[in-house]
């Protein structure tokens, strides 16, 4: 075994970070491309017609996994920004303001797809029922955050107010979770349970979890873009490193 | 697509349109963050 040791901790310097992201970054977008392919190949291909929806529940191959991302980022976000605000950790605060973005953009997407799952199978575009609202109010945290922080000139003043947000708003995420348990709602339950055997077929299956893959590794590949660019906004200093 | 053509391939293309945009927006900022440093150092040359 090799006794050669990595310092980890050194990584928690932005302008350590920095040269580390670059070169992660490929290694994350490649493999997401080739997944999201894969994935749509067996949600369209594949996967069989559902007998009761047709193909409208194709849809849930992109709004599920966009549904789960916008909740796991929001719980993300909130961890790297309470972290920041506790320690004093510029990096993690920088990570905070970088995936709000791509947090945001997945939450819109799962409010997009679906409404338009929900035409065609409820008749509707849009009902006031608790899943539904309680996403909305995510997509408006994460709105909140990213407008709070851009609103505050001083960085250190702006991450610590985007963190009083971001933690207060994580109580968000398991009303969220479980308001088609707590609530009568027309939006249905989980077809796919941590335990327990899923409602829908293997290959509706794969579909969904390779999808979610794609978007997992999208998302880290995206958020280290743009915390590379927070990093050479922030600290000039990484410039003259970087070249 | 069963009559749900415009449901199904409208979700794709969201999809396609927010995710590609999110990208094409970052390699904007990079850019305009590299030409921003090369403007500062040569003011203060």
């Amino acid at each position: 075994m090799s006794s050669r040791k990595i310092n980890w901790y050194k990584y928690a310097s932005p302008a350590a970070f920095y040269p580390l992201a670059g070169k992660l970054i490929p290694w994350f977008a490649v493999p997401a491309a080739i997944l999201f392919l894969v994935g749509l190949y067996v949600g369209f291909f594949i996967a069989p017609v559902d007998a009761q929806q047709g193909d409208a529940y194709r849809i849930m191959f992109i709004h599920v996994p966009a549904a789960w991302m916008g909740m796991f980022l929001y719980v993300l976000l909130a961890f790297y920004a309470g972290i920041g605000w506790a320690f004093n950790a510029r990096l993690s605060s920088m990570m905070a303001s970088s995936i709000a973005v791509t947090g945001a953009i997945f939450t819109f997407i799962s409010l997009v797809t679906g409404s338009l799952w929900g035409k065609p199978t409820w008749g509707t575009w849009w009902v006031w029922d608790a899943r539904l609202t309680s996403t909305l109010i995510l997509l408006f945290l994460y709105v909140g955050f990213i407008s709070l922080q851009a609103a505050i000139d001083d960085t250190r003043r702006a991450d610590r107010a985007g963190a009083l947000l971001a933690v207060v708003g994580v109580i968000n995420v398991p009303i969220i979770y479980f308001s088609v348990q707590w609530w009568n709602t027309l939006h249905q339950g989980a077809t796919i349970r941590l335990l327990g055997k899923p409602s829908i077929r293997g290959s509706m299956v794969a579909a969904m979890l390779i999808i979610l893959a794609a978007c997992w590794l999208y998302s880290i590949a995206v958020i280290l873009m743009r915390l590379r660019c927070i990093i050479r906004e922030r600290e000039h200093n990484v410039a003259a490193v970087a070249g | 697509m069963g009559g749900y053509a415009f449901y199904v391939w409208g979700s794709y293309l969201v999809a396609l349109i927010v995710m590609g945009g999110e990208v094409w927006l970052l390699l904007r900022r990079k850019s305009l963050v590299r030409r921003n440093e090369n403007v500062s150092s040569s003011d203060s040359n």
